[in-house]
């Protein structure tokens, strides 16, 4: 989904667990996520560390999106 | 034996009225081989005739294709065949088109064997293949004299009743049906095998060849983030609670689109996930671990983008088709342009 909304000229960037597929697959903007049950999410951290933990990944997405890139890139 | 006969279709070029300019030749039959069929006819020998050659322009056929099928099956109907040949078409996209769309009416209306024969990336092979035998050949009319006997081979196979075998093994594109068979050793014999190939670096041939993903150009970096309108996708399948779209579980047929707006968290029990193929436990405790709306909302709120899009995107890849994915993805894709978002962050699981 990430590639047909990028071929429009969106910048997507994949927030994904298993990077290797996401590679393949084609997508050009990767960002490892925290884990499959929970990409943006941590059940073990308090709820203020679960936050702030989610607000990095976030600015980090958008720090991907705002990257001028030429090729796939795993932030 | 019998002489078997054969039906066969060609387009204007091959049935020798003329190239493009005659494009829009209306379908004639000739009680005869013609062009490529004296050539399968000569193959045939003493098996095999040539009874009825229909040739119709490759304009008129896509001009009007059913009119046209119909047409031409009405001709067919006349004679008594036991086995209809289409083509060979080689590249040529609108005759192949023709061929397989013949060959399926004359499948369905006349109750006949009927095989078509072109390159495996005309259009027309993709879209018939699975209805009819689309036998594979070169890419131009340099392939005739590899293509004719192979044709001839399978015409007289079809038309004798001979069961027809594997894809691979008597030239055929592979019409996507399984078929159980006994092999001499279990999989994991042949699974370690082939590992044993490759560790010594000898060739070995896979049971089941992984699809090529293409790849698109990266798009553009946004220009200016403060100003930006950003939207939230996901494939992990949060939606409202109740899925008012009724999305599946796995292999999922379609998306939803929902409003956020004036939502500044995902709270539990208002969303779920319907993803079968994750632990869902934690996500329903917090659907933000999956949706991260409450975070967006705050950078929102902090002038670290412009907009939150109002709207979210949500489907469940569990074992969705990379086709269907495709087509979410170029309607969502259509409907953020349309609504002028500026980046997307899709979140899977």
């Amino acid at each position: 989904m990430v590639k047909a909304i990028e071929e429009l000229g969106i910048p997507a960037v994949h927030v994904c667990t298993i990077v290797p597929i996401s590679e393949t697959v084609g997508a050009n903007r990767i960002l490892p996520a925290v884990a499959i049950p929970n990409p943006t999410g941590n059940p073990n951290l308090s709820q203020h560390d679960e936050f702030m933990l989610r607000k990095n990944l976030m600015i980090k997405a958008l720090d991907s999106l705002k990257s001028i890139i030429e090729e796939q890139t795993v932030f | 034996m019998k002489k078997l006969k054969f039906a066969h279709y060609i387009n204007q070029f091959y049935g020798q009225i003329g190239g493009e300019d005659k494009g829009d030749q209306p379908p004639v039959v000739h009680e005869k081989a013609v062009g490529p069929g004296s050539g399968l006819e000569k193959l045939f020998g003493e098996e095999g005739e040539i009874i009825a050659t229909v040739i119709c322009g490759d304009t008129y056929f896509a001009e009007n294709p059913e009119k046209a099928a119909e047409e031409i099956t009405d001709i067919l109907k006349k004679y008594d065949f036991d086995c209809f040949i289409a083509g060979p078409a080689f590249n040529a996209g609108r005759y192949g088109m023709a061929c397989g769309a013949i060959c399926r009416a004359v499948q369905e209306r006349l109750g006949a064997p009927a095989v078509a024969s072109m390159y495996t990336e005309n259009p027309g092979a993709e879209i018939y293949a699975k209805d009819i035998y689309v036998l594979e050949t070169g890419k131009s009319a340099a392939a005739m004299k590899d293509a004719l006997p192979a044709i001839a081979e399978f015409a007289l196979k079809l038309a004798r009743g001979v069961e027809i075998g594997f894809p691979e093994d008597e030239g055929y594109i592979p019409q996507g049906r399984r078929v159980n068979v006994f092999a001499d050793k279990t999989g994991a014999v042949r699974g370690v095998d082939m590992l044993l190939s490759k560790l010594k670096g000898e060739s070995f041939t896979t049971e089941l060849p992984m699809p090529v993903f293409d790849r698109v150009t990266p798009a553009p970096a946004v220009k200016n983030l403060a100003r930006a309108k950003i939207a939230l996708v996901t494939s992990g399948g949060v939606v409202p609670r109740g899925n008012p779209d009724r999305i599946e579980a796995a292999n999922a047929t379609k998306y939803g689109k929902y409003s956020i707006e004036g939502i500044d968290d995902l709270v539990t029990d208002e969303y779920i996930t319907v993803h079968g193929g994750y632990d869902p436990v934690y996500v329903l405790e917090d659907p933000d671990r999956v949706l991260p709306v409450d975070v967006m909302r705050l950078l929102e709120k902090e002038g670290v983008i412009g907009k939150l899009f109002e709207y979210f995107y949500s489907t469940v890849g569990n074992t969705t088709a990379v086709s269907s994915a495709k087509r979410f993805g170029e309607e969502i894709g259509r409907d953020l342009l349309a609504n002028g978002v500026d980046g997307a962050i899709l979140t899977s699981t």
